[in-house]
């Protein structure tokens, strides 16, 4: 292995905010706006792709920008995992744009220059989470990441919507600084250092109970990870327009915090430490709590956002269960849903968008026969409906056949029991919103007639719904990547 | 002869001189008294500069007033941290008689800003002479001439509740005086000096002496009112409110940051650290104290409308913080303090900058009219979400070094207890600040954004605290390179 020193990660981190002086100057030219945000997504995907081959040869790409104080350094550094989450979300960004334009100008929405201005900045931010070298650096761009989605979060500005916006900052401001800032002492207190490590760094610095009051702490205070009992930001977040939800809110904020979480456990603790303490089984228990319970509220819920949302709560414990197993496979499942569930999940969110353009329509029960007026739109519902379930051939099955792996060289056969009990209960709340919208009829007085959303929508969803096809057959790319870091993570020094 | 010799006396000197000189010049021109102010307030701020490189080069400075040797004659002395002190709040005096015409020529009557000037630089006198002083009945002096200019100064506010608060402030003052001047004579009485060092090397014989911990006990009440430490705040949160701002800004920045500056002189120099650790238990007091005062001046400022008074109560906790430092007496934590003294000179200074510009463009004062300032007046309210980002702790701002080291002390001392109080209080920070922040980027008030922000004159000043909150809060090396000097020097025993 070896350290490159390239600027970058610098680039790719500053790269939208430039975008953001462009977006805000060109306030008044909507379509130049749109252009330049286009521009500044296409440019960071390019650049982060630009080291994609480096990292996979093994290398790591290092930049130290700045000190703050001793031991806390503001440095990048791109490693396999960190290019892995860049990869999606820089990806997912770009059809996000075209997305937004589409959803934004059909429904007319206000503020559209704060919009694209703020979604800049927290690609910036969760790009700069993917490329932290240490945990100080994470920790200022997750506070920026939560800073910059609230104006997202209330952008309809209606009291609901400040009022989900101040649970979005309670939950996230709140744990972060409360418990993941006071895990960041500790961890400084006694290892005099805040670098990330491929076997941990906290082996032997402190005695057990200390060590699990840490990891504690630092789960406790990873908000975004939405592990119960701290995830009923998530819901609240709901109240977003839809392109927030989908990009942000299934993938870079909530990736965030479960990339976080991983970064903890595997390069701040390690593995042996973390399987010594018994630490991952206490977190996947919690997990597999999460995935049962949050798939049982998601049954409930008539709102198709907010079906989607605790879904996306239940999903995100996958990867965090996956990790918590310790096991080569059990990482290797983890990571991969990462980009897998990435793509599923934007993908409803964006069909969820879509019908409400063309139809106004916000619940399950108002579906019946939109399959007919849809059918593009609910044919990528379908397709990611059963990448969640994990029906090959779409990816969702690989994420969960080596979470199984991992499951069983970890020797935990309850574990399999719960990814089996979940699998039923994401089957119980999809499946019957596709059968409603392809076999039942219209509700009386709604014609038969095309009524897709704007092109700018279908074709984006079309796009991630074969994305979810596409990564089931050419997965062994990004198996590459993900075994350099479990090579890392669990081989030897 | 050389100038430079005589510069210890000249930062006080010349201020002093000036408050003469303002009333002369006055009569010529009203304007004049400004400039003189300027003038005095910038020469004083060089020559503090000066005198800070002159320690890192030769050492403690000890300058004989009159050639009189000490301990017969008074000596002022300038080492590492009332060096570091002198430049910050000269500096700060500076920058707010920069701003302060604009905000005088409309809060003051016209005939009375003539003896408004006069009385500023006796408050600025008083305070400098506060910090270079080595002679403990000189302190005294000093304590009063910048107290009893701080009481015309807040009676000079515009409405009777300024004479109230002003009142009140003097009979607590006084009493506070009183206090001081009794521990002084009690010291006089068995040691015959009054010089501070020559103080040092006899007290430790007399430790047990009941009446050198009677003058200890009444110098720690007497500066505990001074710096408003809780529960003996009650003068300030009026005094803030009702002065003009001006005032307002000059007290919340500078009073008690000198008042809490001559507490770890008395507590540390004129006593030596085992005697608040190890003789008499005044540290626990003080930990105790503080971390109430923590807690109670977040949670009350929560509670308030009127946005002057909101941060009064915020002072009374951040003066919690700086005593914390000083009384976890390491070296990190009295590193924490120090800056504490610096970001919250800054911060407050900056906030209160601001609040005057607002009352200037629009005389509001209630936060719950704060609504829509985002979009009239820009760029004073990035200048608050800056000052307010530093209150909070956000990294990357000053506010975070002085937490960072707070909380590393405490864990240091084996205090850990104390790390969840900074914590909590910066939580409860967020809390209030965001109510003003939602207001001024969230909310509307229907009326048409047309910007319309105060004149450059009082934008300048409030933006150069800004900017140094975050300059000081990237560059942390600077502020801690000398505090960590400074801290050494103090715990030296």
């Amino acid at each position: 292995m070896e350290i490159i020193t390239s600027v970058k990660p610098l680039l790719v981190v500053s790269v939208s905010l430039l975008g953001v002086l462009l977006i805000a100057a060109s306030a008044r030219k909507p379509n130049l706006r749109e252009s330049w945000t286009i521009l500044t997504a296409l440019t960071k995907f390019s650049l982060v792709v630009s080291m994609l081959p480096l990292i996979l040869k093994g290398n790591v790409i290092e930049y130290f920008l700045i000190s703050v104080l001793p031991g806390l350094d503001i440095k990048f550094r791109v490693d396999a995992f960190g290019i892995f989450f860049a990869l999606t979300s820089s990806f997912l960004w770009i059809i996000n744009s075209f997305y937004s334009i589409g959803y934004m100008r059909a429904l007319k929405e206000h503020a559209q220059t704060r919009f694209y201005v703020c979604f800049a900045i927290a690609l910036s931010a969760t790009m700069g989470i993917a490329f932290s070298a240490n945990i100080f650096t994470l920790f200022i761009f997750y506070e920026a990441l939560t800073i910059c989605t609230y104006p997202l979060v209330i952008h309809k500005e209606t009291p609901e919507a400040i009022r989900g916006g101040k649970r979005y900052l309670t939950y996230l401001l709140g744990t972060s600084i409360g418990f993941q800032l006071f895990a960041i002492f500790l961890t400084y207190n006694i290892a005099g250092t805040l670098e990330f490590s491929n076997h941990g760094i906290l082996a032997g610095k402190g005695s057990d109970f200390l060590l699990t009051i840490i990891f504690i702490l630092f789960i406790a205070g990873i908000g975004k990870g939405a592990l119960m009992p701290f995830h009923s930001w998530l819901p609240a977040a709901m109240v977003a327009p839809t392109p927030v939800s989908a990009l942000l809110h299934a993938v870079a904020v909530v990736k965030a915090g479960v990339f976080t979480i991983i970064k903890i456990v595997l390069f701040v603790f390690g593995v042996d430490l973390a399987s010594k303490l018994g630490l991952g089984h206490g977190l996947a228990y919690l997990a597999s709590f999460t995935i049962i319970a949050a798939s049982i509220v998601a049954l409930r819920q008539d709102n198709l956002k907010l079906r989607l949302a605790y879904s996306t709560i239940s999903q995100l414990s996958y990867i965090i269960l996956g990790v918590a197993l310790l096991s080569p496979d059990g990482i290797t499942g983890g990571i991969m849903h990462i980009i897998i569930h990435a793509f599923g999940k934007i993908t409803l969110f964006f069909t969820a968008g879509a019908i409400y353009v063309a139809t106004h329509k916000t619940n399950i029960s108002e579906l019946d026969g939109i399959g007919k007026q849809m059918p593009f739109t609910m044919t990528a519902f379908t397709i990611a409906s059963l990448s969640m379930i994990g029906i090959p051939p779409a990816a969702g099955f690989i994420s969960k056949w080596y979470l199984v792996l991992g499951s069983i060289e970890a020797h935990q056969i309850p574990i399999i029991i719960v990814i089996a009990a979940s699998t039923i209960l994401n089957a119980c709340y999809f499946l019957p919103i596709v059968y409603a919208a392809f076999f039942k009829e219209l509700p009386p007085g709604e014609k038969r007639e095309r009524k897709e959303a704007p092109a700018f929508m279908v074709v984006s969803l079309m796009l991630t719904a074969i994305g979810t096809l596409f990564l089931f057959f050419y997965s062994s790319a990004l198996l590459d990547l993900v075994n350099i870091v479990t090579a890392g993570v669990t081989g030897g020094n | 002869m050389n100038i430079s010799q005589h510069f210890p006396v000249m930062i006080v000197i010349i201020p002093l001189i000036s408050a003469v000189i303002i009333p002369l010049i006055g009569r010529i021109r009203r304007i004049y008294g400004w400039y003189v102010s300027i003038a005095a307030t910038f020469s004083s701020f060089l020559i503090s500069i000066s005198l800070l490189m002159t320690v890192f080069e030769k050492g403690r400075i000890s300058y004989w007033l009159g050639n009189w040797e000490p301990p017969w004659g008074i000596e002022y002395v300038v080492d590492y941290l009332s060096g570091f002190v002198l430049v910050v709040i000269s500096f700060i005096a500076f920058i707010i008689t920069v701003y302060s015409i604009k905000s005088v020529g409309k809060e003051i009557p016209e005939h009375r800003i003539t003896p408004f000037y006069s009385i500023y630089m006796l408050f600025v006198a008083g305070l400098l002479g506060m910090i270079i002083t080595g002679d403990i009945f000189n302190l005294y002096v000093f304590i009063e001439i910048s107290s009893l200019a701080g009481y015309a100064l807040i009676a000079a506010g515009r409405k009777r509740d300024a004479l109230i608060a002003s009142y009140n402030y003097l009979i607590l003052g006084t009493i506070a005086a009183t206090f001081i001047l009794l521990g002084i004579g009690y010291l006089y009485m068995v040691t015959g000096t009054l010089n501070m060092a020559d103080l040092r090397e006899r007290l430790p014989l007399l430790y047990d002496s009941k009446v050198v911990r009677t003058a200890f006990a009444f110098f720690t009440v007497g500066l505990s009112i001074k710096i408003a430490l809780f529960p003996l705040h009650i003068w300030l949160p009026n005094a803030y409110t009702h002065a003009p701002s001006v005032v307002g800004a000059l007290q919340a920045a500078t009073a008690t940051k000198v008042g809490v500056y001559a507490m770890i002189r008395i507590m540390f120099t004129v006593f030596k650290p085992q005697f608040i650790l190890e003789v008499v238990p005044v540290s626990q007091i003080f930990l105790f104290l503080s971390a109430v005062a923590i807690i109670a001046g977040s949670v009350l400022a929560i509670g308030q409308r009127d946005i002057r008074r909101m941060l009064a109560y915020s002072s009374i906790g951040q003066i919690g913080y700086i005593v914390l430092g000083i009384a976890l007496a390491n070296k990190s934590s009295i590193i924490g303090s120090l800056i504490h003294i610096l970001n919250h000179a800054l911060m407050k200074g900056g906030l209160f900058l601001v609040v005057g510009a607002v009352v200037y463009k629009t005389g509001i004062t209630d936060i719950d009219d704060f609504k829509g300032l985002g979009k009239r007046m820009p760029f004073s309210m990035a200048a608050f979400t800056i000052g307010a980002l530093s209150m909070v702790g956000v990294p990357l701002t000053v506010g975070f070094v002085s937490k960072w080291y707070l909380a590393l002390g405490a864990l240091q001392a084996g205090m850990w207890v104390f790390v969840p109080v900074i914590l909590i209080s910066s939580l409860l920070s967020a809390v209030y600040f965001w109510r003003v922040i939602n207001n001024i980027y969230f909310k509307d008030d229907g009326v048409p954004a047309r910007i319309d922000d105060a004149p450059a004159g009082m934008l300048m000043p409030a933006f150069t605290l800004a900017a140094c909150c975050i300059i000081f809060g990237i560059a942390a090396f600077i502020p801690v390179y000398i505090t960590g000097f400074a801290a050494e020097m103090l715990l030296r025993g």
